[in-house]
């Protein structure tokens, strides 16, 4: 199961060059090949990136005419102004929600990445009654999307009345799973148990160890975690728009698309614009932290 | 990883590691679905005009039955399973496809239509939904007024294509995702193989076919696992869409959409009943699927 991770370092994050060197001499690939592949590919980069550089250039057009001209161009520059209307709709309400979503998923993210990183180290490093028990649990619980949790977690939570309470929000999101597992594949790959062996003896009791030398050694996986765990929490839109109904306590993607639901109290230009500057932090952060995210998809993928 | 000299302190220790992730994990996972369970087996009778508060009693099939019966629930389940049926397997391909044309020999410009193919997973679901739903709309469409010069329309939000303008987002939001990890298992081909496949001759073509496709079919069966529950629990694009849909997209367009109006309607019971409904369904579904494609070899 974690055999391929054990030794060495998942695929996708050895540099390109790296792999088959010798094979990858492009003197042998005929020119109709080489036109076919890229025309095809392109093709693929218009369908994937055209819908995001739609909502770039709509966001920047004047105000009122996002939805004119041509949509693929530029037309004038005016994202400051419409970032300004952003900011005067319903008092302010879209930098609340924003702040909200950071909240939620910052705060989210980290305690469930310190929960994940505890579980995780335990069940690759600890030989105990069970270990096999939580392992298969956590597993089991990867493979069922939490949306199928949320329904029912509403019914629980309002049984308990914990509506429109941020922690409706906050509990459910500390809790992954797949972060747990992870950390588990992680902390076998990086954390060498002659070091914790070493730290035993010198007399260091076990969780001294795991914060002294498994969280560093663990470190950039642990990077992984929190940013997967963070963009789980800011997708999930069915449990904050089932659990939150009071809209200042809304993150930004139930914001939204309340606004979008209601056109004629919001203009949807204010919608596009609002939804570019919910996605140009993710996106940016996604760019600047890329190997991050493929070790986490691949560690994932090969079980 | 079996350590030799472990002590046996060890056990309680680890027990300890893993008791916040435990704790919450039963709080947020397996007590909501205890509650959804035992819930699901009281009904809700209300008076005829409704004047009286409802009431509920313990009759542990009625509201199985009764979703079974209801139309709705059950062409959401068939609407759901057809979009798997379809989708699935076009995302696979389209993934497949673009990571063969990346690990080929004659691609240039490979990080950046990685890249390119895996930016739309940055954007949350329902962000991804938001800009679709311009694409979409008749009022702000940019691909009907591409397409207006040559004198083509696409109507997005008519009845026979809106499960397939939901299906559109989902692929272009996942596909890229499903790319990177079938190109992380080429990547993992021995270069060997290749060179003396192309050493005996062997096209790029029967290559991919007799080499390469077989090499990743444990990564396609995990990512078609994952989709198949994706189809599932989808929600976020048809609820984007549904208000601007003009109607063509029902509340009750899927499963989780049926049981949240079940929600809206006050009915909390018969919610769970579709909400465990549901759930089992994924189970099994995911579980043949994992049977079927299973061939004895270590994954």
């Amino acid at each position: 199961m974690t055999t391929l991770h054990d030794t060495r370092t998942p695929p996708a994050i050895r540099t390109h060059s790296a792999t088959r060197p010798a094979i990858r001499s492009r003197r042998d690939t005929s020119a109709v090949s080489r036109v076919t592949v890229t025309a095809l590919l392109a093709l693929s980069a218009f369908y994937f990136l055209a819908p995001l550089w739609w909502l770039l250039v709509s966001a920047t057009k004047p105000f009122g005419e996002q939805f004119s001209g041509n949509g693929l161009w530029f037309d004038g520059f005016a994202l400051f102004d419409n970032i300004g209307r952003l900011s005067s709709q319903d008092g302010g309400i879209f930098w609340r929600w924003m702040l909200n979503s950071v909240l939620y998923c910052g705060t989210g993210a980290l305690l469930g990445t310190a929960f994940s990183a505890l579980a995780g180290y335990a069940l690759a490093k600890f030989d105990f009654p069970g270990r096999s028990a939580v392992f298969a649990l956590v597993l089991a619980a990867v493979l069922v999307p939490k949306v199928l949790f949320t329904l029912p977690l509403y019914l629980m939570f309002s049984g308990i009345h914990l509506i429109d309470n941020p922690l409706a929000v906050l509990l459910p999101s500390v809790v992954s799973p797949f972060g747990v597992y992870l950390a588990r594949v992680f902390a076998a790959q990086s954390v060498p148990d002659e070091v914790l062996e070493a730290g035993r003896i010198d007399g260091a009791g076990e969780f001294r160890i795991f914060r002294a030398i498994g969280v560093r050694m663990m470190l950039p996986a642990l990077v992984t975690i929190f940013l997967f765990q963070f963009v789980e929490i800011w997708n999930n839109y069915l449990l904050p728009a089932m659990v939150l109904g009071d809209d200042r306590l809304q993150p930004v993607t139930v914001g939204l698309v309340g606004w979008n639901a209601s056109h004629v109290a919001v203009p949807p230009a204010l919608v596009v614009i609002g939804s570019l500057v919910s996605v140009a932090p993710l996106l940016i952060a996604f760019l600047a932290l890329q190997r991050f995210w493929r070790a986490g998809m691949t560690a994932g993928a090969v079980k | 990883m079996t350590h030799v000299s472990a002590p046996p302190s060890r056990g309680p220790r680890a027990l300890l590691f893993c008791a916040p992730f435990l704790l919450l994990f039963a709080a947020v996972y397996i007590a909501p679905i205890v509650y959804a369970a035992v819930s699901s087996l009281f009904t809700v009778r209300r008076s005829g005009l409704g004047l009286t508060a409802p009431t509920r009693e313990f009759h542990p099939l009625g509201n199985y039955l009764r979703a079974f019966h209801d139309g709705a629930f059950t062409s959401s389940l068939a609407r759901v399973a057809l979009f798997g049926l379809v989708q699935v397997p076009v995302m696979l391909g389209v993934a497949l496809a673009l990571a063969l044309l990346i690990d080929s020999r004659s691609a240039r410009g490979k990080g950046f239509f990685r890249l390119a193919g895996f930016l739309p997973y940055a954007v949350p679901g329902v962000s991804a939904a938001l800009v679709w739903s311009f694409m979409y709309s008749p009022q702000s469409s940019p691909v009907n007024r591409l397409l207006e010069p040559l004198g083509l329309e696409i109507p997005f939000f008519a009845e026979h294509l809106v499960l397939w303008s939901v299906a559109n987002i989902v692929t272009w939001s996942w596909a890229g995702y499903n790319m990177i990890i079938i190109y992380a298992a080429l990547q993992a081909i021995p270069g060997e193989v290749l060179e003396a496949a192309r050493m005996d001759g062997a096209s790029a073509f029967r290559i991919a076919w007799s080499i390469k496709i077989p090499a990743v079919r444990g990564a396609l069966v995990l990512t078609a696992v994952f989709s198949i529950i994706g189809s599932a629990q989808l929600f976020n694009e048809p609820a984007v869409l549904q208000p601007v849909s003009a109607g063509s997209l029902s509340s009750a367009f899927t499963p989780i959409m049926s049981a949240q109006s079940a929600v809206a309607a006050g009915n909390y019971p018969y919610a769970a009943a579709q909400s465990v409904i549901l759930a089992l369904l994924v189970g099994v579904v995911s579980f043949v699927f994992f049977k079927l494609t299973d061939r004895g070899e270590p994954a």
